[in-house]
């Protein structure tokens, strides 16, 4: 689809960036020293890192891909809101007190504590690189996402403006300011979407039959012998049949293709099989024609690129609800779920046809669905596998509910918040205000998705797309409100990432590993270098990634986080016979392993590659399962094997 | 202190641990039970799953209120050494500047 700006929308965006920018820049002058840079000085109170980390962890993965997902599947985005929630507890009672005991500036200087080898410091450092550039990919794709119905920019524009934004903030400013930031958003985007939730609950249901923008889809009862044969449609004059050529024989649901005998315009329609065989159903669906070198067609015109023009009709309402009523009035928090449960709401699924010409044809189709359906977990196509017989779908599932479990407490970026509040006490108090904040977001995120789902709004091409678009339904302020808070989400999680990118690469890299003498403004200044670099990669992954759910990309980055990091961060803490090696060793192993499983999954063989996903080396997609115990297994018994040798070298 | 602390966090952990293990195994292996509706017209997919968020504040409040509790004496002496680093830092703070 294509967004037309609303000025309001516009110049409350610009203030809002403006200001958090300003904020930013006026703190960033406190922090010339090493420890105010990549630490805060360990200053900030335990209230404020609290919300920070809601600030952080709610990232455009939380906001967008978690409703976004719900919006389009029902319960299934919801799981992993319940996996990140359930992470904090790992953070909380195992992780928390003893990183903030150890560490001084990164993650690794926890890792190292003991040991002082400079082998650990180089492969914690890789890791928390690694995966914050994994992090980072559906920051960057969200903040495009965000930046095109507000701003009318094309994806590359907006992850272009968020890259260089962040660059800015992190060059100037350093973790002081980040984390004042990210107070702010943090709890600017709980409000705000509190007053979005209480907006869904007042509007309650409504049944219709199309979309926000009146155009009403149509349904055609006509025989089946009629869509059979090519030539003029019986039920409809000036409707032709087209013949069912090539891959339009081999479609996964059946469809036919209408041409107006006129105009000349093709449209694509869903055929339903009715009780009786000799009657079919026509379901009007709607077709994206991405041609060579030509513009695309969106239901058999040419697509428009302004208000008015050929346009794919926004989507997503409730069809019938309980009691044959019309509208239900506000409603109860309980009250819209029970709603729902007796409900049948009509969401899209699409279908992609290749034709000889070298051109592709999306059809997406509508799809009456019962609210108890879309209320169950396990309708999500990456999640269907635990309604079948096949133990390798059940293995994905809990394989990434495992990895969602550990993997908030491996994140290099949330570890480094512990190092910004003065001690144990305060870093415990202020992840308990995280998890409160974050809770009771992860809470409205079910009512936010769903009132997406039914609220007319949705655009079938990127699911992305949801929380904004629902709150442009409601009226666009809150538009213009949310976006800029979720924007400003998307660069405060971004500066984090690349700060504990560049923490990495300035304490743990360079001056650890490699033995680099540098004083400590040198310090400073190589890790405004690094982010830099840093924020350059993401912008280009950013560009690449596009259209792939954020939420479903942040799994990945869990995965990763959780086999490298967790074991050795476990074992450390609770095991007196790690050795150096057994760190080193169980870092690289779960890293690479994770990442390979990731790489030769059939999701990326889909999504990134274009290769058949049957091809995949790896049984399912989702590496956790395998990764994280192969992590620990290492770290045992690379430990058990170089125990003697290490007692003689300390010796 | 802080093995107490570490002891209370391992054993809560556990609780959540077995509390989650419920919910994820009974998604993978019995989503026909998810589906039910037993309280309010509300099925327990929802219902567990908003147990497990409510269930997580509660349980780090808990911690939280234990872990103060059962060490005021030692808590303000910690109180005060923390003071003491904060003045150090902001000590340093102005010598940056």
């Amino acid at each position: 689809m294509i967004y037309e700006a609303a000025t309001e929308a516009v110049v409350l965006f610009l203030l809002f960036v403006g200001f958090t920018l300003g904020l930013s820049f006026w703190l960033g002058r406190k922090a010339q020293s090493s420890a105010g840079y990549f630490a805060a000085h360990g200053q900030i109170p335990w209230f404020v890192n609290g919300i920070a980390f809601a600030g952080d962890y709610l990232s455009a993965a939380s906001f967008l891909g978690i409703c976004g997902m719900i919006a389009f599947y029902g319960y299934d985005g919801f799981l992993y809101s319940i996996g990140f929630l359930a992470g904090w507890i790992v953070a909380l009672f195992v992780v928390a007190e003893p990183m903030k005991r150890l560490g001084k500036f990164t993650f690794a200087d926890a890792l190292d504590a003991k040991f002082n080898n400079r082998g650990i410091k180089f492969a914690a450092g890789i890791s928390t690189l690694v995966v914050s550039i994994f992090y980072l990919i559906p920051q960057m794709v969200g903040a495009g996402v965000l930046v095109q119905p507000l701003l009318g920019f094309d994806h590359w524009v907006g992850v272009l403006i968020v890259g260089a934004v962040v660059i800015m903030i992190v060059v100037t400013a350093g973790m002081v300011s980040t984390t004042w930031v990210q107070f702010l958003k943090g709890s600017l985007l709980v409000v705000f979407s509190a007053i979005l939730t209480w907006m869904i609950l007042e509007r309650g249901f409504e049944v219709k039959s199309g979309g926000g923008d009146g155009h009403e889809f149509r349904r055609i009862s006509v025989l089946r012998q009629d869509i059979d044969s090519p030539g003029p449609l019986a039920a409809m004059s000036g409707w032709d049949v087209l013949p069912r050529d090539g891959s339009w024989a081999e479609t996964k649901h059946e469809f036919v293709r209408l041409k107006q005998a006129d105009t000349g315009q093709v449209t694509a329609w869903l055929v339903e099989e009715t009780n009786n065989a000799a009657n079919v159903t026509l379901v009007e669906a709607q077709t994206r024609v991405a041609q060579n070198g030509q513009p695309d067609l969106v239901n058999g015109l040419e697509k428009g690129i302004k208000a008015g023009e050929p346009q794919l009709h926004p989507v997503g309402w409730v069809k019938s609800l309980p009691d044959g009523q019309q509208k239900t009035g506000p409603l109860s928090m309980p009250g819209f779920f029970r709603t729902m449960q007796q409900s049948e709401v009509v969401v899209w699924r699409n279908e992609k046809v290749k034709a000889a010409d070298g051109s592709t044809t999306t059809v997406y189709y509508p799809k009456t669905t019962p609210g108890s359906e879309v209320l169950r977990p396990g309708e999500h196509p990456k999640f269907a596998g635990i309604r079948g017989e096949d133990i390798k779908g059940k293995l994905n599932f809990l394989s990434l509910m495992l990895a969602l479990f550990c993997g908030t407490a491996s994140l290099p970026h949330i570890l480094i918040r512990y190092y910004t509040v003065k001690d144990e006490s305060s870093a415990r108090k202020s992840t308990i205000v995280g998890i409160a904040s974050i809770g009771f977001f992860y809470v409205l995120t079910l009512y936010l998705g769903l009132g997406a789902m039914t609220s007319g709004a949705m655009d079938v091409t990127d699911s992305n797309m949801a929380a904004p678009l629902l709150a442009k339904s409601m009226n666009t302020w809150l538009f213009a409100a949310i976006s800029a808070i979720a924007f400003t989400t998307v660069l405060g999680t971004v500066s984090g990432l690349i700060l504990a990118s560049a923490g990495a690469v300035t304490h743990d890299l360079l001056s650890s590993s490699f033995g680099w003498e540098m004083s400590d403004h040198e310090k400073v200044r190589v890790a405004k270098i690094s982010s830099v670099i840093v924020g350059a990669i993401a912008i280009v992954l950013g560009i690449l990634f596009e259209g792939i759910n954020v939420g479903y990309l942040v799994g990945w980055a869990f995965s990763v986080a959780a086999s490298a990091n967790l074991p050795a961060l476990v074992m450390i803490l609770f095991w007196k016979r790690v050795t150096s090696q057994g760190v080193i060793a169980a870092i690289l192993v779960g890293m690479v392993s994770s990442l390979g499983w990731i790489l030769l999954s059939s999701d990326t063989f889909e999504t990134v590659y274009g290769l058949p996903a049957q091809d995949a080396w790896t049984p399912f997609t989702q590496p956790g399962i395998v990764t994280i115990p192969l992590g620990f297994l290492t770290l045992i018994v690379v430990s058990l094997m170089t125990k003697g040798h290490q007692s003689v070298e300390t010796a | 202190m802080e093995s107490r602390n570490a002891r209370l966090g391992l054993q809560l952990f556990c609780v959540y641990l077995l509390l989650y293990g419920g919910f994820v195994l009974l998604a993978a292996f019995s989503p026909a039970t998810m589906e039910t509706t037993p309280l309010a017209g509300i099925n327990l997919a929802i219902l567990y799953g908003f147990a497990l968020i409510v269930g997580a504040l509660v349980m780090a409040l808990l911690y939280g209120a234990l872990c103060q509790g059962e060490s005021a004496a030692s808590d303000s002496a910690a109180g005060q050494s923390a003071n003491a680093e904060g003045a150090s830092a902001a000590s340093t703070q102005e010598d940056a500047q």
